[in-house]
């Protein structure tokens, strides 16, 4: 029934993760951000740790990086907490992988507004290429999946690829992104629209046309 | 205090309740699922929904809201009563409709509830979720498509036991319940969580499928597998003791039992001493009580006789062993039957002074030599509570996985007399300091250099035993000065033995050895003549625990075969070595023992007088031994148990024993 599953606890994964440890740079980053709350308020670091964790797997592995069960263990230990909270908070969060993912997580919405402006072309060309809903490509390459509403329906239809969302999309525009971050180049994230620059109404204002040019008092005409 | 209004009645109620205990306080029941009285507050079935003005115009969780001066409740409008319906035909939407191969059947919170507030009728047509089983130990069993998510078990585990291994992964729909990788549940409280389930999602896995609870007659009994004296129910049929469950005691147990106490009872029916036996050219053969009795009384020992009780008696079998010891002119009476020598001349000094609801105030505390997670799980839950509200501990003897902050001193008991110099100050800064001593304790003579160190911070002095019997038997008089080795060079021709096991009886040389018990354990391996006796459950009793409670058992099951009552066999007895014991029938008994000890004929705390000054010459040295080495296997009852046999396997010993998907 759950999309979501722990992947399984064996002796292969813990010798490939069992000694995981910070990387230098990440043990500062570490210090740093429980430094932000009181003393014996360390758990608070969770998902902090639990993101940092996955990052840096992500950068070992080259892929956008997960969880395995020895790296929740590290983070139990690290924070002194029983490692079946951390668990909870690791499962709570989609954002957190629990098993491998691949290079690019992509992540179509599908929610109302995004299925209006057309995210079924998007799904479309997304199954053109191989790819498979909760699945990673062969090539390691690609992790699909479907997700609820991102928040950007004013350009919609979007897609999430690993931090960066890809706005205003057409099945063309979304086919040049996916080329261009397998041939190792990064795309201008944001809206796709030529011409908008966030989520400005496109064409120009249609309400409050006054205020382009000045702070325009409107209290007079109301 | 608030006065609130609930159905037009006017109540006062204590300030910090919450609405749902106003409305209990107004005699009106509240259904819920998520909500309980000894657990924190979570508020996430939604079953409990009440009307409030002030307030939002919709229903709110009366769990979490505190009452306030001049609300007025409603449980019975018709917002309440639709909110109920809705709320639990949500609940039933995923839940199966397995009630008829469910354990939980009769006795199931949502049952009942759906019963008393659903719809009757479901209008949901899709599939339900399921929810693959989890494996949580040998006493647990789930079913987890039944689970609906109240989180009592979590919260039992991280509040009460102090052990974190429960918790809820994933979200939403998808939430499951599981302990961590499905190991198993490792402590000694986790049984509860079954009592706690309101639904079948935890079931009982050593009584599954055994028995329905309308077919159960149930007794009210006491615990003997430790000292704390627990309140249970026996649930039997026929002569079988199914499953005990806790019952409510705020003084005592509140509402938990330990899994010991709770899943020794299949040790009931196995290893039985249900036939005489005696030992004819070495070996031992069986024989008729008459064969038995006349062999006792060819033995003619007069009154070279002596007796020894066992950790699980009632102080009724051992009054009636000490009567026929008196009739035949002897007073060789002991308990303890590894060898302590504890002065027993106050019994204020072996005493759990501070009882156990006082406990839970001490702000400071020494444990001098005890596994308390071991010896007293219950208490360890106590002192969990105390610690949890800022008190400090400090435990002397080896080190043992507390369930809460705890600093150890040192396994050497001598380091009383060298306390580091944090420990005294925060002793005597604190206003209710408590010492506890252990069986360990007592052993390295810890008794008074921690009494003395007690009187020195004024500090409650608490004494822990560990065996069901030792109270009682101390306030009979089982004990001598020397402890049992003054019976050993008492060279005693008589030698009965009240279902004593750990007792050397090798020390006892050609003694004729009489085991007057209900297992085949090492006693019985070691006697001449065997009379089989009863059990907790198959006698009436009178149980003193570690603080001086006098509680009374009911008779719950006949004991198997030839076994009879204990105090039938020592009044049979009696009349085989020609004497008079002076009582006929069991309520004689009990009067006799009343008007010699008056403190047995009251239930309630006994009043064991001031305690004594602390005999400043003494001195603790040695290394500390805790009493218990394997928590589920310490008496004959546990041992016999293939649930407690598994349990130490599995938990203490770490075989696996992990299943094939069931």
């Amino acid at each position: 029934m759950a999309e979501r599953t722990i992947e399984a606890d064996t002796p292969e994964l813990r010798a490939r993760w069992g000694n995981f440890a910070w990387t230098a740079e990440n043990a500062a980053m570490a210090k740093e951000i429980v430094a932000r709350y009181p003393e014996g308020r360390q758990r608070s670091a969770v998902i902090a740790f639990l993101d940092l964790a996955q990052r840096q797997i992500g950068a070992e592995t080259n892929t956008q990086g997960w969880l395995p069960i020895p790296v929740i263990e590290f983070v139990a230990r690290e924070l002194d907490m029983p490692v079946i909270r951390v668990l909870e908070v690791a499962t709570f969060y989609t954002m957190f992988n629990l098993v491998p993912v691949g290079r690019f997580h992509v992540q179509v919405c599908g929610t109302t507004p995004c299925m209006l402006r057309g995210s079924d072309d998007i799904l479309a060309a997304c199954y053109k290429r191989g790819m498979k809903k909760g699945h990673t490509t062969e090539d390691g390459l690609w992790t699909f999946s479907e997700v609820e509403c991102m928040g950007n329906c004013s350009s919609a239809p979007m897609v999430q690829i690993n931090d960066d969302n890809y706005e205003d999309l057409t099945a063309e525009r979304f086919d040049h992104i996916l080329d261009e971050l397998a041939a190792g180049r990064q795309p201008k994230p944001g809206t796709q629209e030529p011409g908008r620059h966030t989520v400005e109404p496109v064409g120009g204002p249609s309400t409050l046309k006054a205020m382009v040019t000045e702070n325009h008092d409107y209290r007079g005409e109301w | 205090m608030p006065k609130v209004t609930v159905d037009g009645q006017e109540i006062e109620v204590p300030h910090g309740a919450t609405v749902l205990q106003a409305c209990e306080l107004a005699g009106k029941e509240i259904p819920r699922f998520c909500y309980h009285e000894r657990l924190s507050i979570a508020g996430n079935c939604r079953m409990c929904l009440v009307e409030v003005k002030p307030g939002p115009p919709k229903p709110q969780a009366s769990c979490a809201l505190p009452a306030a001066d001049g609300q007025e409740i409603r449980t019975d409008s018709d917002m309440v009563r639709t909110a109920r319906e809705g709320v639990m035909e949500f609940l039933l939407i995923n839940h199966p409709l397995d009630c008829p191969i469910c354990d939980q059947g009769g006795e199931c919170d949502l049952q009942d509830q759906a019963i008393a507030y659903g719809r009757g009728a479901s209008r949901y047509e899709e599939n339900k979720r399921a929810v693959t089983e989890k494996y949580m130990g040998p006493l647990v069993k789930t079913i987890m498509t039944r689970c609906i998510h109240c989180t009592r078990c979590v919260r039992f585990s991280e509040e009460v036991a102090g052990v974190d291994e429960i918790g809820a992964l994933y979200r939403g729909e998808d939430m499951q319940i599981t302990t961590y990788l499905e190991h198993a549940a490792k402590h000694e409280l986790s049984a509860n969580v079954i009592d706690l389930c309101p639904v079948g999602a935890l079931t009982s896995r050593p009584y599954a499928y055994e028995a329905r609870p309308w077919e159960l007659s149930k007794t009210l009994s006491i615990d003997v597998s430790d000292a704390m004296g627990a309140n249970i129910r026996v649930d039997s049929r026929g002569g079988a003791v199914l499953r005990v469950l806790p019952r409510i005691n705020d003084d005592v147990n509140e509402e938990w039992i330990s899994d010991k106490a709770r899943y020794q009872v299949d040790g009931l029916a196995l290893r039985r001493l249900d036939k005489v036996w005696l030992r004819k050219k070495g070996r031992l053969q069986q024989a008729s009580w008459d064969e038995a009795f006349t062999a006792i009384a060819k033995a003619k020992a007069g009154s070279s006789v002596a007796a020894v009780a066992g950790d699980l008696v009632d102080c009724e079998t051992m009054f009636a062993a000490k009567a026929l010891l008196a009739a035949l002119g002897s007073d060789l009476l002991e308990s303890r039957q590894t060898g302590m020598s504890y002065p027993t001349d106050s019994l204020a000094l072996v005493n759990f002074n501070s009882t156990f609801a006082g406990i839970e105030e001490a702000d400071a505390i020494l444990i001098v030599g005890s596994h308390v997670r071991w010896e007293a799980p219950l208490l360890n839950a106590r002192l969990r509570k105390a610690v949890k509200r800022g008190a400090k501990v400090f435990i002397v003897g080896p080190h043992w996985e507390t369930t809460f902050p705890a600093e150890f001193l040192g396994e050497d008991a001598g380091v009383l007399h060298k306390l580091p110099g944090h420990v005294g100050e925060v002793m005597s800064k604190a206003e209710r300091p408590a010492v506890i001593v252990g069986g360990g304790g007592l052993v390295a003579g810890a008794l008074h250099p921690a009494l003395a160190l007690a009187q020195a911070w004024n500090a409650g002095f608490n004494v822990l035993h560990f065996s069901a019997a030792r109270m009682g038997a101390l306030m009979l008089g089982f004990a001598q000065k020397g402890g049992i080795a003054d019976m050993v060079n008492a060279k005693p021709k008589l030698l009965l033995s009240l279902g004593a096991d750990e007792v050397d009886y090798s020390a006892f040389g050609d003694a004729l050895k009489v085991y007057i018990g209900h297992h085949g354990d090492k006693g019985a391996h070691a006697a001449d003549v065997i009379l089989p006796a009863s059990a907790y459950t198959e006698k009436p009793g009178t149980y003193v625990n570690t603080e001086g409670r006098v509680q009374l058992a009911d008779k719950a099951v006949f004991a198997p075969g030839d076994a009879r009552e204990d105090w039938t066999i020592l009044r049979a007895l009696a009349d085989a070595l020609g004497v008079n014991v002076g009582f006929d029938s069991f309520t004689e008994l009990r009067a006799a023992m009343a008007a010699a000890v008056p403190a047995l004929g009251r239930e309630g705390l006994a009043d064991y007088g001031p305690l004594p000054k602390a005999d400043a010459k003494a001195k603790a040295a040695g290394a500390i031994v805790y009493p218990i080495k394997d928590f589920y296997l310490t008496n004959p009852i546990a041992r016999a148990s293939h649930t407690m046999q598994r349990c130490s396997a599995e938990l203490l010993h770490g075989e696996d024993f992990a299943e094939a998907a069931e």
